[in-house]
């Protein structure tokens, strides 16, 4: 069984709809029982950092969802907010962030000279730098994923990076170390590409 | 690179998809659900979904219905029409709808949009506005489904609802809708170049030229259009259509 983590911030909804498409078992829980018996998480996330994080705390999802991922080891795919808190600390908020990752968020800066509108928001093309556990195989090339989002990813170990994106400047769409998957697009929002990412996590990523 | 997104507008009238012509003559298009079943195969970029009687007839949006459309939705999914609660905000995005469109109310409570930025996010809400041009050439925005002027003027009501925090601006020209004769370029310009807000077009697309122009001329961020990608032809036959992705790619 998958579990998507519920801690009110998140498209709960949409990634159920995908992981149903799919065929797999999933359910929506913060309940820190079911969370412990899924085979799987995925943590989504759509909105600020510090009230995602203090939802977190709140629900007490917080010490429950370190020890299902540091300790355990339990595959999980993060995806934009998501995958955000997976990070040290954001340039969104004041509270930090999981630590999972060596990594950071950083606003969108427009390239001097140049105009950005941010959000980052559509369909833009995402390059993989690694294999990541082959979350992204039989996905057709080249790949398109949907994006809406202020702040990105910075890994400070550049074997983090799983993928490049370029808009403004070419910046880190996905990340990857472990049992740990951070996706800075929707995949669930993402035709046949995104139903293919999200079969490979459900059947066959274990860890990268 | 990120390419402008081009977003088929479906318009909602009790369970049935209808397209209307200057917010007027509404027609039957077809089932709702079965057409976002067909939208979902072509891989359209985006989908937009308007209840507009919703508001006229004080009722809650069509969650079951909503439900439904969202569950064959694997593209973002926006809906509009009668939201007027951080609670129906809550309510759909739990369904599957990532984008809650919000126009009477956000003019008539400006806290709401603020409060629905604050709390959902900012890329979450949209604000919808509805646009006529006076028979001086004057822009005016009307509320309540093109019912009530406000005589307020777009330029600065988007400015405002940019500085609230929405993360995108849906203007509509009501002169234009399903005239299919091109959008109002002159109106979007405007708009487009007071905000650094995203802005869609809608109201007038007839070809993939009007979109082309509305991206190179008033610099959109994305087009919507109704008429377009429901009908064909000049008789107006209900036929759903979408730009391939190489003409799309061409834009």
């Amino acid at each position: 069984m998958i579990a998507v983590v519920d801690y009110d911030t998140g498209n709960v909804g949409s990634v159920l709809n995908m992981l149903k498409k799919v065929g797999a078992k999933a359910q929506v829980s913060r309940d820190p029982e079911v969370l412990g018996h899924a085979d799987k998480l995925v943590l989504p996330g759509v909105g600020a950092f510090d009230e995602a994080i203090g939802n977190l705390h709140r629900f007490g999802l917080w010490d429950v969802l370190n020890e299902l991922v540091l300790e355990q080891r339990k595959p999980i795919l993060g995806v934009c907010l998501g995958a955000q808190l997976m990070a040290r600390t954001s340039e969104e908020g004041h509270r930090p962030g999981f630590g999972w990752l060596n990594a950071r968020i950083a606003r969108f800066r427009a390239p001097e000279g140049q105009q950005l509108r941010v959000p980052h928001m559509g369909w833009n093309t995402v390059t993989p730098d690694k294999s990541g556990g082959g979350i992204f195989d039989k996905v057709p090339q080249p790949m398109r994923f949907y994006f809406v989002h202020s702040f990105h990813m910075v890994a400070d170990e550049p074997d983090l990076q799983l993928s490049t994106t370029t808009y403004g400047y070419p910046f880190a769409s996905a990340l990857a170390s472990r049992n740990i998957i951070s996706m800075q697009f929707h995949p669930e929002k993402s035709h046949k590409y995104g139903l293919q990412v999200y079969r490979n996590f459900v059947e066959s990523f274990e860890s990268c | 690179m990120l390419k402008p997104r081009v977003i088929p507008c479906l318009l909602l009238r009790g369970r049935g998809l209808y397209k209307t012509v200057k917010f007027g003559d509404p027609k039957y298009v077809g089932d709702p659900v079965n057409a976002v079943k067909i939208f979902n195969e072509k891989e359209v970029d985006e989908l937009l979904l308007l209840d507009i009687t919703a508001t006229s007839e004080k009722r809650e949006p069509n969650y079951e219905l909503i439900c439904d459309i969202a569950g064959e939705c694997f593209m973002p999914l926006g809906y509009g029409g009668a939201v007027t609660s951080i609670e129906q905000v809550r309510k759909l995005h739990r369904m599957g709808v990532e984008k809650v469109a919000i126009n009477t109310a956000a003019y008539s409570d400006r806290r709401l949009v603020k409060e629905a930025c604050d709390m959902f996010g900012s890329s979450s809400i949209v604000a919808a506005i509805d646009v006529k041009k006076t028979f001086l050439g004057k822009y005016e925005v009307w509320i309540e489904g093109g019912r009530k002027n406000t005589k307020q003027d777009p330029v600065k009501y988007a400015e405002e609802l940019a500085r609230l925090g929405v993360g995108e601006i849906l203007v509509n020209s009501i002169d234009r809708d399903g005239t299919q004769s091109g959008y109002d370029i002159a109106l979007l310009k405007k708009i487009s170049a007071a905000v650094d807000t995203p802005v869609i077009a809608c109201g007038g697309a007839g070809s993939l030229d009007h979109i082309r122009q509305a991206i190179t001329e008033a610099h959109v961020s994305a087009t919507a259009a109704g008429s377009l990608f429901v009908f064909h032809g000049k008789h107006k036959a209900v036929l759903i259509n979408y730009p391939t992705p190489g003409e799309l790619e061409k834009l």
